[in-house]
């Protein structure tokens, strides 16, 4: 009896105690006030930035055509690429030694070769071959460009055997799937979600926890009856609610401002949000019971956790194209599975069933690392 | 003899008991058998050179670190089994400055306050008597960083001892502070001490262990004397403490 007091009157004062931890750390956040403005506004300047100034979309690129064949085939296949706005003839040239010049002016952005006798060949050997040329200066345009003629290219390809095997005039349509004016937008929004949520949560508990190191403070609090995992907690749960704050931003920039659609569920894209700002939590804390100083806590955050987050991720280059080993890599970025996951949501509108996966590897990740942190954090605490 | 222990220590008012205690990291021996026993009351100094192990049996009394083998008892409690207890009845100020910058002097003591258990019903009367008592009233609502370097010292100390602990923990606890404070900062040492607070301070400064009413000199893990700062000179055949040091220092091989 006497015992169950004693824990009541316990538990009452650790709620007292972690109270007590909360009001401290919001107190710290909104008292710098800039860091809280550029954590409030930054998902705004990285939308517009994403969605404005970084634009991957193209639209009527110059192509210089070289075809010695001149049959019906390369003709339907040239009709098809010109009927869309995304490619404009720039010129006709008569030999493949004419091409080059014309990209180093910097005029054209892509050039396409038939090779010779292309119909018939593609008749009796079923084989003819186009080549598409593009400025790899800039490989983001130029895998562009290549993707979308390549797509055009196998759909007229397609066409033409039919025709050649029943005699149907049948209409194929290039249609890209999920985005079809391939607005950058709607990529970059999962991006900026994953991007966003991963600085506050992961990279900025670890910055406040170092700075309790580098100040002496955690010395004190370690001395003092405080559990050291309420301290955890307690930096935990200010960033936690910020990174909600943020998410509404984006959620509502998103669908407003920018006419992204929200597709698929939004019940489960915040439970999926949430798993995510826990695996986010959870890796700052990590990293903080590594590191002792602010500056160790930046760059580790900073520089292991967001670049391969940019570069890895899918979010600004795709990943298909990327050799193995980093394809690989990119498999243990949490927020690559976000991203992708946020993707199928909103964008393509697809339900729970589709991020089955995303979810059970992001949960997976989230357990392991909450346990490895914890059991770091008992570690080094002699 | 673990009952006795307790028994004796409480009723002879001893609050720091150290039995062997002795701390490893590896193959080096950073804490040696040392033992030592300080009274209620009492400002015990603990000095030794950077490396003596210091810090380390610090670290212990305070719960922080376990002990490789020894025993110890601080304000009754065994610091193998009860850190929580232990951590609850002492007080602990460190080298660096250690309060909140971007808090205000009065949400820095209620934290503490919460921490240590302060009652709220008496929380805001403790905090004016303090802030009385150090002459600082008109700053409750002042943001600590804007405090001089000295006022912050004082209000260090007085955190530490705001929940009235058994024990306080002072380690290196002047540095970088003038002289005119450091003066200051003793005399509100020796207040706490006359209200029966126990002081264990590290230090560097030999003008500051003739503060104490016992001091511990440490070479490479060992106690190498203990005794009043008098009794001490008087051995040594020296007339200051730095005489006192310096013979004992020479003897270190690490450091």
């Amino acid at each position: 009896m006497n015992r169950l007091i004693n824990n009541k009157g316990k538990r009452a004062r650790n709620r007292r105690v972690f109270g007590a931890f909360v009001r401290k750390e919001f107190k710290h956040i909104l008292r710098d006030r800039w860091t809280t403005i550029i954590l409030l506004l930054m998902p705004v300047v990285m939308l517009l930035l994403f969605g404005n100034a970084i634009n991957t979309e193209v639209k009527n690129a110059k192509v210089v055509i070289y075809d010695p064949s001149n049959d019906d085939a390369t003709r339907t296949i040239i009709n098809k690429l010109l009927v869309n706005d995304y490619f404009i003839l720039y010129k006709t040239v008569s030999s493949p030694q004419e091409i080059e010049p014309l990209f180093q002016e910097g005029e054209v952005g892509m050039a396409i070769v038939f090779s010779e006798r292309f119909y018939e060949n593609l008749l009796h050997t079923g084989e003819a071959q186009v080549q598409f040329m593009a400025d790899g200066s800039d490989p983001n345009t130029a895998l562009t460009l290549t993707s979308y003629a390549t797509a055009i290219v196998t759909s007229a390809q397609q066409e033409l055997l039919k025709i050649s095997e029943v005699p149907l005039q049948i209409t194929a349509d290039v249609k890209l799937l999920y985005n079809p004016t391939m607005k950058a937008v709607y990529n970059f929004v999962p991006g900026v979600m994953g991007m966003i949520l991963l600085l506050i949560c992961t990279m900025m508990t670890c910055i406040s926890i170092a700075r309790e190191k580098e100040k002496g403070t955690m010395e004190v609090l370690l001395v003092s009856p405080v559990k050291p995992l309420f301290l955890l907690l307690s930096k935990a749960v200010p960033y936690f609610v910020l990174s909600l704050a943020d998410l509404t931003i984006i959620l509502l920039i998103a669908v407003f401002g920018m006419g992204v659609p929200i597709a698929g569920s939004f019940f489960w894209l915040i439970i999926l949000s949430f798993i995510y700002i826990f695996l986010s939590l959870a890796l700052g804390l990590l990293i903080s019971s590594l590191v002792r100083s602010q500056i160790a806590a930046l760059l580790i955050s900073g520089m292991a956790m967001m670049i391969p987050v940019i570069i890895l991720s899918g979010m600004l280059f795709p990943v298909e194209n990327m050799p193995w080993f980093l394809r690989w890599l990119g498999q243990v970025v949490p927020a690559k599975w976000y991203i992708e996951a946020v993707r199928k949501l909103m964008i393509k509108g697809l339900d729970f069933s589709s991020i089955i996966l995303e979810i059970s590897v992001l949960t997976t990740m989230a357990i392991g690392v909450i346990m490895v942190a914890l059991k770091t954090f008992k570690n080094r605490l002699e | 003899m673990t009952s006795d222990t307790i028994h004796i220590e409480q009723s002879g008012n001893k609050v720091i008991v150290a039995r062997d205690l002795t701390k490893r990291f590896g193959t080096f021996t950073a804490v040696d058998r040392i033992s030592f026993e300080v009274e209620r009351g009492e400002i015990f100094g603990f000095l030794g050179a950077n490396g003596a192990g210091k810090t380390t049996a610090m670290r212990m009394l305070c719960g922080l670190s376990r002990p490789t083998s020894g025993s110890g008892y601080v304000a009754g409690h065994d610091i193998n089994t009860e850190t929580e207890a232990v951590k609850r009845s002492i007080g602990y100020m460190s080298q660096k400055f250690a309060l909140y910058e971007d808090l205000k002097v009065c949400e820095n003591l209620r934290l503490y306050g919460g921490i240590y258990g302060v009652p709220e019903k008496e929380m805001n009367n403790r905090i004016d008597a303090l802030l009385e008592n150090l002459g600082f009233q008109q700053e409750k609502e002042t943001f600590v960083r804007q405090l001089p370097l000295g006022w912050k010292q004082k209000l260090s100390f007085a955190t530490a001892i705001f929940h009235e602990p058994a024990i306080v923990f002072l380690d290196e606890p002047t540095g970088g502070v003038d002289p005119v404070t450091r003066r200051q900062f003793w005399e509100m040492i020796c207040q706490a001490a006359d209200r029966g607070i126990t002081i264990f301070v590290t230090t560097h400064y030999m003008d500051e262990a003739e503060y104490c009413n016992r001091v511990s000199i440490m070479v490479d893990g060992r106690i190498e004397a203990l005794d009043s700062p008098a009794n001490l000179k008087q051995r040594y055949n020296t007339s200051t403490m730095d005489g006192v040091f310096q013979q004992l220092a020479r003897k270190a091989e690490r450091g």
